[in-house]
């Protein structure tokens, strides 16, 4: 590779790197002010692109392309601000990452909108008018459009330093990235704040998106592949910070490009091709920024999130009566079997659900009770998955001892990835749990050889007696009880209740002599390996497994789960987990647009339940008793 | 013989010395008041003694041990309790259960993960709570307490690992008057009790002069005077300083 | 209170395990049930949707077949091999369906021919490309319809030996299909012609390519050929960046897929002229069969077919030939009336091949020409399945696990 392929490659990193940058800096801002983690920003960046499509196709010209990119950018911006004050408001008071559930309702909403109306195909736009061409740099064709867009990137981060600097908007909104308490305390409008951050946030995502209408096709996997993206730049650049965004979409591009540049190499016989580490640079970027720098390459330490809504109550034992319904819920789930003769896809539906609880539970141990927000969840179900698959592929070996070696292999792996990410928090350590998962991802679609690559391992089946859906049934039913109760009986021991006190006060912990990183670090493994068993089970539920155990989207649905059911109750996970898998089975086969309904009915969920559904019941029952 | 023992203590951050040179003695059952006009340097020296800060140079001795760098946690073994400004307890859990994690950590027992946290030390718990007044609400959730209630709480958490030294940052921050002096006194008498010595910094003069044994001054990270209430009071480098920052005794008196 | 709280929680748990209900399911019908990832990949499976509704009205309007209409429980598999196989367990167990069919993703496919494997249920794959479904995880109870991607492949390797150039690059989506393509392609090609060199690969994410520093990158190694594997969005970047860039200029390009309409169409008037491809010219065919097709399509849609109209309709046509010709839904009697049954479709007749249950049904290869202002193909042939797939005996070595 010659030094002007690099430089050139350089290039063509700076004008991606644009690209990530506006919808980053746009989550950035909404996050930094409002502590909120918009999953839907992808899907704003998705209509960006829709909208300037249409205008450069239906007005076209010069006009259509030029003035419809802005008002693309406009009309997101709007929508922005519509989603804030209709939705996002009625939620702030909820328990934290409560309004993470919301935006993945509009995600699913506002992709089924997109494909109703533009329809299903790929939609290119035209080629810029003024840029169409190519000018020669360093004896090759650099495209005009990316040099428009290279240059954008600088223009709007000046302008937005501008605004941030000069302007009490910005003061403002700096302010409340620092301390959003102290913004109250101002006595500033926080609804007005907060629904103008999100317009600008919605904004810059739209023009983001508007803007590449002339490099690639408008299609509806783009909400979900842009938000993955937006976050690791925002996070390596260090939350709340605009030119830390733009330095992180610099590097991660930069290295992309350098990594595309490279190509094939041969390492004495070993052929290494560097084009297939795209695949994962970002998230080992993102983790090795967030081991060397916890707050990101330009972020600065933030005040504690203090969480506005109202602390959980104590944990209480069980009741007499507790303990007697327990064990009547237990008696009808033995007897499901027999209730399910004329039906058994109710026994295949149950046990999904039975992995889902277990898979919810492990979730909540860390989230709840550890504050530890883990988005990378599915890492260790995945390793289970794959610990058992293995090991009956390679070495087979019999079912249950596959079952037992999946909760081991994610053990291993929970205690590594823990070991760093306990040493960070907040949202950090949610993003690190995330690249960690991406990461063990990437391996397993790469690894042909081992892991079946993106294909995965077929042909894991259980062997009898437990290869009825019955007996299978029952199986799962007992582990899911034994990991239910032992998760439990934890939270009731004072590991538990260490776990707790470090997520209260950390400082109060410390002054007690807890080891919070300590306490912690064990409770992600004690989760991740109980998370490994759920992954065992699904195996062999399935009969196969592909990288799709490990992907973000199982992640995010664990996330939706412990949200629906109510991060602050015990009980919460159980339900949500079933919840979810039954909607999700219920409506996917009701009807086309069953994104859109499932978002719905999260929405509603989400409004009339704004603490998970066993939290609104518990307080709703409250209220009725008090009066 | 003292109990706590600071040598030639220094730290800066970025050129600015926060604490410079600073020495003095915490006898055994003596109530000192550590005071000086903000950005004096009084709480990170607390924060060194406590080991949140590292020190630059110097030496915090615990008794023989020179306990220079260790972690909150690990100072907290040696028998060093600690209050802070803003009360630090456990909301999630209740009055009573906030001690027992002190005695539970205490005990050791903070990795046990099936015995049910909430059935042990709950005698001593209680016991603990008597004594500052908060037995009747044991089994209340913290998070529903009054702030005064939180922060006698937060003295019997303190007091959970029976320590021979206890740190108290501005203990009364944030209280009403009447509720301000029954605090230290109740701490006073528990001191007197148990023959455990105080270091504590406080806003609030009066309460440093009707019950400090002991006062030391700092201005600018350096100790500038140390003395009987009286010798303070009279003291014109003391008084200098507190002119000279615009705060007299008595204005402190009434903003604080 | 706390005992009250308590009872309510597990009050709700219970009503949410009674929820789980059982319908019931009607007689007089041969059930069919179909499962793919409609929201995950509407381009290819819109069409697909509608091709086979095309058929299943055109085949209950002639009676049905063994006296039954036919009748399609259809579901979305949520992109997902998961909840694939549930949804399949689903179709089997509660609507009570005879057979299974459908899938998109060649994950998906796998777990699903797995499964039919396992719970002896009879599949027809419709649309997954990876060669394990028929081979190396081949099973007897799965058949598939499309031509899998070493005979999209090899339908190629005519034109691309007869290029005559040596220094090869190659750019493929990060993923099975486009590295099991990429591994066919080399190993035909090096057979064929062994002085050649493959002077650089890019194997860019799926859905993610960086489309101009790949276009860079493969100008940059100065290759007299591009073999090209990618498609969708990915497709129409790289034609776009590579155009501007002139990484095409004088350049032979060979590339999988990218005449099929999903995939040429969104490129409009800047698609890629004079690449030699696989795909499928819909407006230029002009054999009765296809014309009969096309029309009753357009008439019932208003909108001209996509290649996954072809395979949803010639799927249902399977179908209903299989059963036909077994004369029942026994599973048993299906799979032997497969075994090299004949079936009439719209790019002509072709057959489930009894060694490796793949049908014959092939492809177009030809070249992308622009026709006004929009991609099709010209000098373009019908490459029967049967010519470039390998013979009985040496499939026999492919398929260890089915005989």
């Amino acid at each position: 590779m010659t030094i002007d392929a690099l430089l050139f490659q350089a290039l063509n990193g700076l004008a991606a790197a644009s690209g990530l940058f506006f919808v980053a800096a746009g989550l950035s801002l909404i996050f930094g002010v409002t502590r909120i983690i918009n999953i839907a920003h992808g899907s704003l960046y998705m209509l960006g692109i829709y909208l300037a499509y249409t205008f450069a196709t239906r007005v076209g010209g010069v006009l259509g392309f030029w003035g419809g990119i802005v008002a693309a950018a406009l009309i997101v911006a709007a929508i922005g601000a519509l989603i804030e004050i209709l939705l996002l408001r009625r939620i702030y008071r909820a328990p934290e990452l409560f309004q993470l559930l919301a935006t993945f309702a509009l995600l699913l909403v506002i992709n089924d909108a997109a494909l109703w109306i533009w329809g299903p195909e790929d939609l290119l736009g035209p080629r810029a008018p003024g840029l169409r061409g190519a000018v020669e740099i360093l004896g090759r064709r650099f495209p005009s459009y990316d040099l428009f867009l290279i240059a954008m990137g600088p223009i709007v981060l000046i302008a937005l330093q501008l605004v941030l600097t000069r302007t009490r908007f910005g003061r403002l909104v700096r302010a409340a990235t620092q301390d959003r308490e102290m913004v109250g305390a101002l006595g500033v409008n926080q609804a007005v704040l907060f629904t103008s951050v999100f317009a600008v946030g919605a904004f810059l995502a739209g023009l983001g998106g508007a803007m590449q209408v002339a490099r690639e096709p408008a299609n509806l996997l783009m909400d979900l592949t842009v938000i993955s993206d937006a976050f690791v730049v925002v996070v390596v650049g260090g939350m709340g910070s605009i030119p830390g965004a733009y330095l992180a979409a610099i590097i991660i591009a930069e290295i992309k490009a350098l990594c595309i540049g490279i190509g094939v190499v041969e390492f004495g016989g070993f052929r290494v091709n560097f084009s297939k580490l795209t695949l994962v640079a970002e998230f080992i970027v993102m983790a090795v920024v967030l081991i060397v720098r916890p707050h990101g390459l330009l972020g600065r330490a933030q005040g504690a999130i203090r969480s506005v809504a109202e602390p959980e109550e104590p944990i209480r034992p069980a009741t007499a009566a507790l303990k007697f319904l327990g064990l009547v819920v237990l008696g009808l789930l033995i007897c499901l079997p027999l209730f399910a003769k004329t039906s058994p896809y109710t026994l295949v539906l149950g046990t999904d659900i039975l992995i889902a609880i277990i898979f919810a539970t492990s979730l909540h141990f860390i989230m709840g009770p550890g504050g530890m927000h883990s988005f990378g969840h599915a890492a260790y179900f995945g390793l289970g998955a794959y610990g058992a698959a293995l090991i009956v592929k390679f070495l087979a070996a019999p079912m249950l001892g596959a079952i037992a070696f999946a909760p081991l292999l994610a053990l291993a792996g929970a205690l590594l990835f823990g070991w760093f990410a306990v040493r960070l928090s907040g949202v950090y350590l949610a993003m690190l749990t995330l690249a960690f998962a991406q990461i063990v991802w990437s391996i397993v679609y790469q690894w042909e050889d081992v892991t079946g690559g993106s294909n995965g391992v077929v042909g894991i089946w259980p062997a009898a007696p437990f290869n009825t859906a019955t007996n299978y049934y029952l199986l799962a039913l007992a582990f899911a009880v034994l990991s239910v109760l032992l998760l439990r009986r934890m939270l009731f021991s004072p590991f538990g209740y260490a776990m707790r006190a470090g997520r209260d006060s950390p400082l109060r912990a410390e002054a007690i002599g807890i080891d919070v990183k300590r306490v912690h670090w064990v409770g992600f493994a004690v989760a991740g390996c109980i998370c490994g068993l759920a992954g065992g089970l699904f195996a062999f539920a399935k009969g196969s497994i592909s990288p799709e155990t490990i992907a973000v989207g199982r992640s995010i649905d664990g996330l939706v789960m412990v949200l629906l059911g109510g991060i602050q109750t015990l009980t919460g996970p159980i339900v949500g987990a079933a919840t979810f898998v039954m909607l999700q089975d219920t409506i996917m086969r009701q009807v086309e647009y069953w994104r859109a309904l499932l978002g719905a009915t999260i929405l509603l969920l989400v409004l009339v339940f704004p603490a998970g559904i066993v939290g609104g019941i518990m307080a709703r029952y409250a209220a009725w008793k008090s009066r | 013989m003292s109990v706590l023992s600071i040598r030639n203590l220094r730290k800066s951050f970025g050129g600015v010395h926060a604490v410079d040179g600073v020495s003095f003695d915490v006898d055994k059952g003596e109530f000192l008041a550590l005071i000086g006009p903000n950005g004096a340097g009084k709480s990170t020296c607390f924060n060194m003694i406590n080991g949140q800060i590292m020190p630059d140079s110097g030496d915090i001795l615990l008794g023989e041990r020179r306990i220079n760098g260790l972690p909150p946690r690990k100072v907290w073994r040696q028998g060093v309790g600690r209050t802070f400004q803003i009360a630090a307890t456990f909301a999630s859990m209740t009055v009573a259960e906030n001690v027992q994690m002190a005695l539970i950590s205490h005990a050791d027992e903070l990795f046990s993960m099936f015995s049910v946290a909430a059935r042990r030390h709950r005698e001593r718990a209680i016991a603990l709570l008597e004594q500052v007044g908060m037995a009747a609400a044991a089994d209340r959730a913290c998070r529903e307490l009054a702030y005064g209630d939180v922060k006698r709480v937060e003295l019997a958490v303190a007091l959970a690992n029976e320590p021979r030294l206890l740190l108290m940052d501005e203990p009364t921050a944030g209280m009403a008057p009447k509720e301000r002096n029954e605090l230290i006194a109740l701490v006073k008498s528990l001191v007197v009790e148990r023959g455990i010595s105080v270091l504590f910094t406080e806003h609030s003069m009066d309460v440093v002069f009707a019950f400090a044994d002991r006062i030391i001054v700092l201005a600018r990270g350096r100790l500038i005077a140390d003395g009987d209430a009286r010798a303070i009071r009279e003291n014109p480098k003391v008084q200098e300083v507190y002119f000279g920052t615009g705060k007299t005794f008595e204005r402190a008196k009434e903003g604080a | 209170m706390t005992t009250r709280r308590h009872v309510l929680q597990f009050a709700i748990a219970t009503a949410i395990v009674a929820g789980i209900a059982a319908p019931a399911s009607a007689q007089g019908t041969i059930k069919i049930g179909e499962l793919n990832s409609y929201k995950a990949q509407p381009a290819f499976l819109d069409p697909y949707k509608k091709g086979w509704e095309l058929a299943v009205e055109e085949i209950n309007a002639k009676g049905g077949v063994l006296g039954k209409k036919l009748e399609i429980i259809s579901r979305d598999d949520g992109a997902n091999p998961g909840e694939a196989v549930r949804v399949a367990e689903e179709l089997i167990t509660r609507e009570g369906v005879d057979l299974i069919t459908g899938t998109f993703l060649s994950h998906i496919g796998l777990a699903v021919t797995n499964f039919a494997g396992q719970k002896k249920v009879f599949f027809l794959a419709a649309e997954p490309l990876t060669d394990k479904i028929t081979w190396q995880n081949g099973n007897p109870y799965t058949f598939r319809l499309r031509a899998s991607t070493y005979m999209q492949v090899a339908m190629l390797m005519p034109d691309a030996v007869a290029a005559k150039k040596k220094r090869w690059a190659l750019v493929y989506p990060n993923f099975e299909y486009g590295q099991s393509a990429a591994e066919n392609f080399k190993a035909m090609l090096k057979k064929a012609q062994p002085d050649v060199e493959f002077v650089t690969e890019q194997a860019p994410p799926l859905g993610k390519v960086d489309a101009g520093a790949v276009a860079q990158a493969i100008d940059d190694a100065k290759p007299d050929a591009i073999f090209n594997v990618l498609f969708g969005a990915d497709l129409a970047k790289f034609v776009r960046e590579g155009t501007t860039r002139g990484t095409f200029k004088d350049r032979t390009v060979v590339s999988l897929l990218s005449g099929e309409p999903e995939y040429l169409d969104p490129l409009k008037e800047e698609a890629p002229v004079g690449w030699i491809v696989t795909g499928y010219p819909w407006s230029e065919i002009k054999t009765p069969e296809h014309k009969a097709f096309v029309d009753a399509y357009m008439k019932k849609y208003n909108d001209y077919p996509r290649l996954g109209s072809i395979v949803g309709y010639a799927t249902i046509y399977s179908l209903a030939e299989g059963i036909k010709k077994a004369g029942s839904t026994d599973t048993d009697k299906l799979i032997a009336a497969f075994r090299g049954l004949k079936v009439p479709s719209p790019f002509g007749p072709f057959e489930y091949r009894a060694s490796d249950h793949q049908a014959t049904m092939g492809a177009y290869v030809g070249k992308i020409a622009l026709k006004d202002g929009k991609g099709t193909m010209s000098d373009f042939k019908y490459v029967d399945g049967a010519e470039v797939l390998p013979s009985a005996e040496e499939v026999k070595k492919l398929r260890p696990a089915a005989p």
